[in-house]
């Protein structure tokens, strides 16, 4: 495998200084990398997809910094690379700088919206998700009382936070919802140590199970979770191998499915915005042999109906970012 | 707020404290000795991956803490090379030490491990475990002394109460030994010990050594007691609290303890804003509970509370004939 990684990777370099690459696609990675075992990792594996299976070959690029952003995106644009998918939000501003002077390249960003004729960008429903795993936690806790640890204090995971508290009282309206963020600074994604304390001070509280939306602080997470008793759930990526028995389930974002959709249109990416949601099974609670145990037949009825629900519009799940306030939860 | 609850909070400082205190400790003998150290989260990180990755690999814990020190020991070295024998800039030799541990331990951790620069879970003997004192479950249900026994003394991992430990043994080495009357005199006035004849390059390295395996033990401490494994950038800046621990301690290793703990109590209390909220009757943000510490440090370098007056020879490499 990793002989294939070096592969694609020479290819890729060979492809970018040659510049030719005859419309090959390409795809940047966020700051977590691209084997964070979560966002970026699932990213990673759509593009893997797509190569095993057409054949074909992309660009990629791991940034190191933010100043590389906008550097990396036309870099790729000049060799001639097309589509370019860029997995974060934070690519929102460089790319609306840059995408007017590329008409001709379609660019896909992921969980941000850029207006413009040649982008496609993809969000995700996380609120309908994080309301499914906040009903499974409610109805696994034994204390009463759940909690949810954030990363970096953005509007994009105070919605994580509020769908679950929302889901949480769903199942069970005497819960009570504990919610910690990690930081405000982008260092609050890498400080494991950090998130292992938060848990400990939630568990003080009483709480039993843990959501986190931290990237690399919720190895210390769900870490932390399997060595005290407690459930974890996990996000983004399926993690519910990461400590068998110990984590509930995922809140799983299909970031995959949007990177392998866009390198199998090529240049016919569709500019637009799409929003992803249970209905298009964007978002959705992970289930597999890991966590059989832990999930009753009674979690698995309540979360079909309310995925039903959801789909059907019969349950709104309030969206933070639509309002900036979240009625089931301060933070 | 009950007893219980305080005795989590501080259970909370004493974990948070270590890391601190150790690479505290570390920095005070290297500046003690007149070379600044802002290297100290570098080797701390180095030491965590290296700790972790030999951890991993042979499933003993002692050996990764071995393998961790070595680690830091390197990157002592390469500090001491540059700022001792070649006469560089300290404060420029440690950035490129913090930048080349940030960026070696994931190129390493991804070629070996291949799980995205970081290495894989460690599990039983390859992780420092909770130790329980003797007695702690007897003397658990005694009022008052009990709990406080078990919850807050008793239950945690070795390298904490080594920790504790090196405090009153750093006391002792700089002030009541020889060696330490030395160092001291290194830090201060190089010359004079030079003419005693006490080799000044000698002493310096000999204090960037200590604080290398201090930093070591403390980077151990993170990936391999409080965490299961590394993860890029794992120190999260604790080296430079470290730091500004030192100057808010002036310097002195007791003082330092204290220091850290404090700084360690503002990180638990900032992670549990429903105990502000209760005690206080209103909220603080915690981004302002994690910002004090360098609040604090810049009140204390401006000189409100007492003076920190750094050694004199800090920072100056060491000519012998001018």
């Amino acid at each position: 495998m990793s002989i294939m990684h070096k592969l694609f990777g020479a290819t890729a370099a060979l492809a970018l200084t040659a510049g030719a690459a005859a419309a090959d696609p390409a795809i940047v990675f966020d700051l977590g990398g691209k084997f964070d075992k979560s966002f970026n990792e699932s990213a990673f594996n759509g593009a893997t997809r797509w190569a095993e299976e057409t054949g074909g070959t992309f660009a990629e690029v791991e940034l190191q910094s933010d100043a590389q952003r906008e550097q990396a995106l036309r870099r790729f644009a000049e060799s001639g690379a097309n589509p370019i998918v860029m997995a974060g939000f934070s690519f929102a501003t460089p790319l609306g700088d840059i995408a007017g002077d590329y008409p001709d390249t379609k660019f896909v960003i992921i969980d941000a919206v850029v207006e413009a004729p040649n982008v496609k960008s993809v969000v995700f429903n996380e609120e309908q998700g994080s309301y499914l795993v906040g009903m499974m936690a409610a109805m696994a806790s034994e204390t009463g009382t759940v909690s949810f640890v954030g990363g970096m204090d953005i509007p994009l995971i105070r919605k994580f936070g509020c769908g679950y508290a929302q889901g949480a009282m769903a199942a069970d309206p005497e819960v009570e919802v504990i919610a910690n963020m990690t930081g405000t600074t982008p260092a609050a994604w890498n400080d494991p140590v950090k998130g292992t304390e938060l848990v400990l001070a939630q568990k003080s509280q009483g709480s039993d199970v843990v959501f986190h939306a931290a990237g690399g602080t919720g190895v210390g997470v769900l870490q932390a979770a399997a060595d005290n008793d407690m459930l974890g759930i996990g996000v983004d990526a399926n993690q519910n191998y990461t400590h068998p028995g110990s984590v509930l389930t995922s809140m799983v974002k299909r970031v995959d499915n949007v990177v392998y959709d866009a390198f199998t249109a090529g240049e016919a990416v569709e500019p637009g915005i799409a929003s992803l949601g249970l209905a298009d099974d964007g978002v959705s609670a992970a289930m597999d042999e890991y966590n059989e145990e832990l999930v009753t037949a009674e979690m698995m009825t309540a979360i079909e109906e309310a995925t039903q629900q959801i789909i059907d519009g019969e349950i709104e799940v309030h969206d933070y970012m639509s309002d900036e306030s979240c009625p089931s939860l301060s933070f | 707020m009950d007893l219980i609850t305080l005795l989590q909070l501080l259970d909370s400082t004493l974990r948070l404290a270590t890391p601190l205190l150790l690479a505290c400790l570390a920095g005070l003998y290297s500046e003690r000795a007149g070379i600044f150290d802002i290297g100290l989260e570098g080797k701390m990180l180095a030491a965590a991956f290296l700790s972790a990755g030999v951890a991993y690999v042979t499933g003993n814990v002692w050996l990764g803490l071995l393998a961790g020190i070595g680690a830091s020991l390197l990157l002592s070295a390469i500090h001491g090379l540059a700022s001792i024998t070649f006469r560089g800039n300290q404060l420029i030799s440690g950035v490129a030490i913090n930048f080349l541990a940030a960026g070696l331990t994931v190129v390493i951790a991804q070629s070996w491990f291949a799980q995205g620069g970081r290495t894989p879970q460690l599990s039983g003997g390859a992780r420092f475990n909770p130790v329980t004192l003797p007695g702690a479950e007897a003397l658990r249900d005694v009022p008052v002394l009990g709990p406080i026994y078990y919850e807050l003394i008793s239950g945690h991992t070795i390298i904490v109460y080594l920790g504790l430990i090196v405090v009153p043994i750093t006391a002792w080495v700089l002030f009541s030994t020889r060696f330490g009357l030395r160092l001291r005199a290194v830090g201060e006035n190089p010359a004079a010990v030079d003419t005693a004849g006490v080799s000044v390059v000698g002493m310096r390295f000999a204090a960037v050594a200590i604080c290398g395996v201090l930093c070591g033990i403390a980077g151990a401490y993170l990936a391999t007691a409080l965490q299961a494994g590394f993860t890029k950038d794992m120190s999260a800046g604790r080296g430079y609290i470290a730091l500004a621990a030192l100057i808010f301690a002036k310097w002195r290793p007791v003082y330092c303890l204290w220091a850290c703990l404090l700084f360690g109590f503002l990180q638990a209390i900032a992670l549990r804003s429903d105990l502000i909220e209760r005690v206080l009757q209103f909220n603080i943000q915690s981004q302002l509970l994690d910002a004090l510490p360098y609040i604090l440090t810049v009140v204390i370098l401006a000189g409100f509370v007492g003076r920190a007056v750094p050694p004199r020879a800090g920072g100056e490499p060491y000519v012998k004939e001018r």
